[in-house]
């Protein structure tokens, strides 16, 4: 746009803060926000776990009534998935995929800047519920219903909520797809992409394909509750399982939605401490790529106990166990690459190390889920409450904190504090194991999830998980204060560089990164990129 | 900071137009789920979707035998309203989908809610007794002075015992005082 250029003709001129923060279209500010609104949100649905578990320290009722507990389960999850992990991984890929593909900027800044605007409304609307009379919805973020629809008014704020989260996901998606086909720089090919953008463009064409799905659910159960529609409602010719099947062919590549990225980061963070180029990339696209189509064929694993004939269950459970086939192909490729490489274990590479230890562990669990006779035991105990928080938290968020501990520096100029983060890390992953690692106990022993009382029996283990809960809970203070200190008081300058294995033409631009960067698409010298080479 | 056209290496319209058609296309998919699952089962798997046992057995109606169905309704003390079947007992078929009605009516000035909850005797006939609509399902909130006549759809099924020839289906209303404020009339459902 000719005035735009007009007016802005010196780039280091500082904006005001609504035309720089409301108004930005500079995918590091859209980046930046992002990861500010995710960190918000995390502490958000953080606390509402500290209710849960403090409610779960011992059997009995405490200090929240059932429903209130029932509301605490739900807005945790919603808010962990939409709100802290999925803008974290666009926030990471606004800051990094132009800064790794050698793009001046998103492809397009406009819709860009609106993905982000929508979210904070979004949120607004969900949390708005927790003051209304009637209370927030409660009956799981699946939102099954008829359940979720005797709840009250309520639920039309949480679909739009839901709705608005997709619109601002599916706007994201595209601006990455076209950020990666589009603006690549002059010999940056597909296969030398580094693999954090390669995992994002396979998740963007998941949240193209999936989240309209679940806008079609959650419009079906509006209309249920409202309009008089019978999608779902027995007596007016519908069927409530109809929901599941439409909730869970989003909900499973939803999954790989919130770790496929995680996956990406790992991939560069490992090489560069192990100052080896990552083993099999070629390999590591191809899984990545089969772990996405895969994702779309095993959705009622979710729900084997419904009453599926044999032949589906079947179906279902071997689909299922073939997505582990793709998925130790990228394990044993991490622990190939660290293989007889030059280690060190700066704080980035600690959350990756404990990323492919956990998230394996999680990953098993999850193949003990896949056996149908097996699951038919552990649906709805706490097993699978310790199997998604495997994956999900020393998975997903490890990943998210290894990736920010890995670039704050390009993003601040300044290193952060390696001797907190040590602290921070070595606080987590042992809380992390003290606060999950029981909860498979309970749930061989039968404990239902979502219940805000308990046997007696369950006792020891829940009062061993509370406390690994509060001791995870306290140590993102720790996260907190430390991107704290790296953006406003560190003093250790940071090179280009940063780490001295890292690669990639993110490390090329100086620290911090300046506010336009490859304005002129970079020249691509040998040896520049991570994956020059991918005769292997 | 607008991208300059001759950096990008095709039209961001290319990527827009086909991902928001495939956007269109998933918000679809879902509401064509049901009708997609009946082609592919029909068409590619030769399953007759409308000849699954589920649907077979409500279909089946076994004329050759009656059994009676007797209907009773009860208040709890604490809930001062007025509640009864309109009919007393009911003969149907086995197989045969029924509808029951009782009437409910609040003869207080203020609104209540109360919430059915059902009792089939013999104890054995509970598991052959299958109830596809019922005002037991949700609360019923009643205004101040209102009446309501509320249905109970079921069909009892053909497997039931030859030994039961009668089935007694008892409901006793209990207040709700924690929906107070949160049940609403849609939650009712119509009828």
């Amino acid at each position: 746009m000719a005035t735009h250029a007009g007016t802005h003709d010196d780039h280091d001129a500082k904006p005001g803060f609504a035309q720089r923060w409301l108004f930005a279209t500079n995918h590091k500010d859209i980046g930046t926000m992002y990861l500010v609104f995710s960190l918000i949100m995390f502490f958000i649905g953080g606390s509402m776990a500290m209710i849960i578990r403090a409610e779960l320290f011992e059997p009995g009722l405490q200090l929240v009534q059932p429903y209130f507990f029932n509301e605490m389960t739900t807005m945790h999850a919603l808010i962990m998935i939409f709100g802290a992990v999925m803008p974290a991984f666009v926030g990471l890929a606004n800051w990094m995929v132009p800064l790794m593909v050698g793009a001046p900027d998103m492809a397009l800044p406009r819709m860009n800047n609106w993905s982000f605007w929508i979210l904070p409304f979004a949120f607004v609307l969900l949390l708005s519920t927790l003051f209304m009379p009637g209370g927030a919805p409660a009956a799981g973020w699946v939102m099954y219903p008829p359940l979720v629809l005797q709840g009250g008014d309520s639920i039309a704020f949480m679909i739009f909520a839901i709705h608005l989260m997709g619109i601002s996901s599916i706007m994201g998606a595209i601006n990455i797809i076209a950020t990666i086909l589009n603006l690549r720089a002059p010999g940056m090919d597909l296969l030398k992409m580094p693999l954090f953008v390669w995992t994002w463009l396979i998740t963007a064409f998941l949240l193209i394909a999936v989240m309209p799905v679940l806008a079609g659910a959650v419009t079906m159960l509006l209309t249920d509750k409202f309009f008089g529609t019978s999608f779902f409602n027995a007596a007016g010719g519908g069927d409530p399982l109809l929901y599941q099947h439409i909730f869970w062919f989003f909900g499973h590549p939803e999954v790989y939605i919130m770790i496929l990225p995680a996956f990406g980061i790992i991939s560069e963070i490992i090489p560069t401490f192990s100052r080896k180029p990552l083993f099999g990339y070629k390999p590591m696209v191809y899984a990545t790529a089969s772990i996405a189509f895969l994702s779309f064929t095993v959705w009622a694993h979710h729900m084997f106990t419904v009453g599926l004939p044999l032949g589906g269950l079947l179906f279902f459970m071997y689909a299922t166990m073939l997505i582990s086939v793709p998925t130790g192909v990228k394990v044993f490729n991490w622990v190939t690459t660290m293989w007889k490489g030059s280690l060190t274990f700066e704080t980035p590479m600690l959350f990756a190390v404990a990323f492919v230890i956990l998230f394996t562990i999680g990953g098993f669990s999850g193949v003990m889920l896949a056996l149908v006779p097996a699951d038919f035991q552990y649906h709805n105990t706490y097993f699978v409450v310790a199997h998604f928080h495997y994956v999900l938290v020393s998975g997903a968020v490890f990943g998210i904190m290894a990736g920010t501990y890995y670039w704050i520096p390009k993003w601040t100029g300044h290193m952060y504090s390696e001797r907190w983060g040590k602290i921070h890390f070595w606080n987590s992953v042992i809380a992390v194991n003290v606060l999950f690692f029981p909860q498979h106990f309970l749930g061989l022993a039968g404990m239902p999830r979502r219940i805000p009382d308990y046997n007696v029996a369950f006792a020891d283990w829940n009062m061993v998980s509370s406390i690994g809960g509060f001791w995870f809970g306290l140590s993102q203070l720790i996260f907190v204060g430390n991107i704290i200190y790296t953006v406003y008081f560190a003093r250790q300058k940071a090179s280009a560089r940063v780490w001295e294995g890292a690669r990639g033409l993110e490390w090329t631009v100086p620290s911090p990164a300046p506010h336009h960067t490859f304005e002129v698409p970079p020249v691509i010298l040998p040896g520049m990129l991570a994956h020059d080479d991918v005769s292997h | 900071m607008e991208v300059k056209p001759s950096i990008a290496r095709g039209s961001t319209r290319r990527v827009l137009i086909p991902a928001l058609t495939v956007c269109a296309g998933m918000f679809l998919f879902g509401f064509a789920l049901v009708p997609l699952y009946r082609l592919v089962c029909t068409h590619v798997l030769g399953i007759r979707v409308d000849d699954a046992p589920s649907a077979a057995a409500v279909s089946a109606v076994d004329r050759a035998r009656t059994v009676t169905v007797q209907l009773m309704g009860h208040v709890h003390s604490d809930l001062r309203w007025q509640f009864a079947p309109e009919q007393s007992q009911l003969r149907v078929h086995p197989g045969a989908l029924t509808v029951a009605w009782f009437s409910a009516s609040n003869g207080t000035a203020q609104a209540l809610t109360g919430h059915a909850v059902p009792s089939i005797a013999p104890s054995q006939a509970a598991l052959y007794f299958n109830k596809v609509e019922c005002f037991c399902f949700t609360d019923q909130t009643l205004k101040a002075g209102e009446s309501r006549r509320m249905p109970v759809r079921f069909a009892v099924d053909p497997q039931l015992p030859r030994s039961i020839s009668t089935i007694t289906l008892a409901y006793t209303f209990y207040e709700n005082p924690l929906a107070a404020g949160t049940a609403t009339v849609a939650a009712a459902p119509a009828g």
